[in-house]
């Protein structure tokens, strides 16, 4: 795929937002969002519940149209189901009984979408399933039902289900949630791996930095329409939290873990690994 | 008990009558049957929607009443009770227990409506109870015309959709999100049952739709969690049902569905020892 040049030759941003502004009916979710995110980059969002982390994927998805400003994923304006863009959704358990074995569920990634039977470049398709499937080292399991397998295993084939297409970014939706401490390390290791190698962006949503800190490049902090968006140093500190609370929040560096003091009351945590926190609103409305 | 046995199970004649062409007319709108039942029922399951189809068809079976009292084709009226009935219920929303009594509030008051229509038809018997438990007389040959046209529509459409709407109907989370129109597929894939439901009620009867656009699905998800394979024998378990129930239902000449009901339940059973035996060891 050619991608789409600047004018002075450079390769287009994975991500820009430039002055997006979100509402529902009167109230303003956030306003004159700036973003440029370039191609390999780390970024997690936080924000407590409601803040609009869930809605800024909708937005980056073509599902949430803004109301000013402009979305560009590649160079490209968003739109659903545009190409380029990688999804992995909160872990749920997949359903035992549902009819599909872990190789059809990573097919779906990479064309589930289009239309007609897509008879021709079969083999082409099967190589690309395989190749995803080795990559996350789901090739054991590639004939099991989905529904069979453990949730640690679900979600390894859900990063290849969201990156067989080969995205330019990936959007990632709490993927972490109440996987054991092994599994959360596997499934950010290959996000990991994949942003480095093939120079994906990666958007990462999540109520808890500590398990993904060594990989963040920035983070996208988003508070009541309030947001601040820089390297982790920059935002995870007691003043900028504190401004952006508009309350007295102190983070604290114990040992390499940031806790945060302050906010427990909005449902926001930094607590510790694997802790089950409340399911934010997901993607589907 | 043997008198009985031999009047299920009688070949006297059967050579003979599949001479006839409207026994080759009935084996081919079976066939026909087959194929397009065969191809939707997996993901009927899928879906969850067995309620949904059985409710449908108890409206093709009000349709089709009401198409015999006011004198015009019952097929015309098949379609229109059932279509209607799958754009109510494909516009439901996907909350189970909202959805399942929409449908039986639906259900009852289409049946009660058809029994009411039925008794109030001056004609044969023989036609009104054809609806209700199928007949392989009700195939000429404008019926197998309509057969075959709603067939090609239908496998033309799935051709087109199949994929997405296996992704919404198995992974609807990531559908969305990948830009799948969900919301647009549910209706239109209602439709779909709608069209092959109606097309079904003449030949196995309105009580029985479930039995070939049910039962294969439910029988070949016990065996295969692959969708091409599990479409392969859901088709291939609604033939050998609908064609050898035809071929069985002939010499006795007794109503087909309770023949066809029987197979495709043991083709069902059968698969489920199957599954049981090899479920034990898990993949992977």
């Amino acid at each position: 795929m050619t991608r789409p040049h600047t004018a002075d030759g450079r390769e287009p941003a994975a991500v820009e937002l430039r002055g997006a502004t979100v509402r529902f009916g009167t109230r303003t979710l956030w306003e004159g969002l700036d973003l440029e995110i370039p191609g390999g980059e780390f970024v997690a969002v936080l924000g407590p519940n409601g803040s609009g982390k869930t809605t800024l994927l909708r937005v980056l998805l073509g599902l949430q149209p803004v109301q000013a400003g402009e979305v560009l994923v590649d160079g490209h304006h968003v739109r659903r189901g545009g190409e380029g863009i990688g999804y992995i959704p909160q872990q749920k358990a997949i359903p035992e009984d549902v009819p599909l074995r872990a190789r059809d569920l990573v097919g779906l990634g990479l064309d589930g979408h289009h239309l007609g039977l897509g008879l021709r470049g079969r083999r082409d398709r099967a190589r690309r399933v395989d190749e995803a499937l080795a990559a996350v080292g789901a090739t054991g399991y590639a004939g099991a039902p989905v529904g069979r397998l453990s949730g640690g295993e679900q979600q390894r084939l859900r990063v290849a289900q969201a990156l067989v297409g080969d995205p330019r970014v990936l959007l990632c939706d709490e993927p972490l949630l109440s996987l054991d401490l092994a599994h959360q390390r596997t499934v950010s290791r290959l996000i990991d791996e994949r942003r480095r190698t093939a120079g994906t962006a990666v958007l990462f949503v999540t109520h808890e930095i500590n398990p993904i800190l060594p990989l963040v490049d920035r983070v996208l902090y988003l508070v009541d329409g309030r947001f601040r968006f820089g390297t982790p140093d920059e935002v995870m500190t007691s003043e900028t939290l504190s401004e952006l609370y508009r309350t007295d929040v102190e983070v604290l560096r114990v040992r390499e873990r940031l806790v945060v003091v302050g906010v427990e009351a909005s449902g926001h945590c930094h607590g510790a690994d694997g802790a089950v926190l409340p399911a934010e609103e997901s993607v589907t409305p | 008990m043997n008198e009985i046995l031999d009047k299920l199970f009688t070949f006297d004649g059967t050579a003979e009558l599949l001479g006839q062409p409207f026994v080759r007319n009935a084996l081919l709108a079976a066939a026909l049957l087959g194929l397009v039942a065969g191809v939707l029922a997996p993901l009927i399951v899928a879906r969850g929607m067995g309620f949904a189809v059985h409710g449908t068809s108890e409206l093709a079976f009000t349709g089709g009443a009401a198409a015999l009292l006011l004198g015009v084709s019952v097929s015309i009226g098949a379609v229109a009770g059932s279509v209607l009935a799958g754009l109510v219920f494909g516009l439901l929303g996907l909350r189970q227990r909202e959805r399942d009594s929409v449908i039986g509030v639906v259900l009852a008051f289409g049946l009660g409506l058809g029994v009411l229509l039925l008794a109030l038809y001056p004609g044969r018997a023989s036609n009104k109870f054809g609806l209700l438990t199928g007949s392989i007389v009700s195939v000429d040959s404008t019926n197998l015309w309509v057969l075959v046209i709603v067939t090609l529509l239908v496998l033309a459409t799935m051709a087109v959709v199949y994929r997405p709407l296996l992704f919404a109907s198995t992974d609807a989370e990531v559908a969305v999100a990948r830009g799948v129109p969900v919301r647009l597929l549910s209706p239109l894939f209602a439709v779909l049952i709608a069209l092959v439901t109606a097309l079904a009620v003449p030949i196995v009867g309105a009580i029985l739709v479930l039995s070939v656009t049910i039962i294969p699905g439910a029988a070949a998800a016990r065996i295969t969690a692959s969708p091409l394979v599990a479409t392969i024998l859901a088709v291939v378990i609604a033939e050998v049902a609908l064609v050898g129930g035809t071929i069985l239902s002939l010499a006795p000449g007794l109503p087909i569905s309770g023949y066809v009901a029987t197979i495709a339940f043991l083709g069902y059973l059968a698969c489920r020892l199957v599954g049981r035996a090899r479920g034990q060891v898990r993949t992977g």
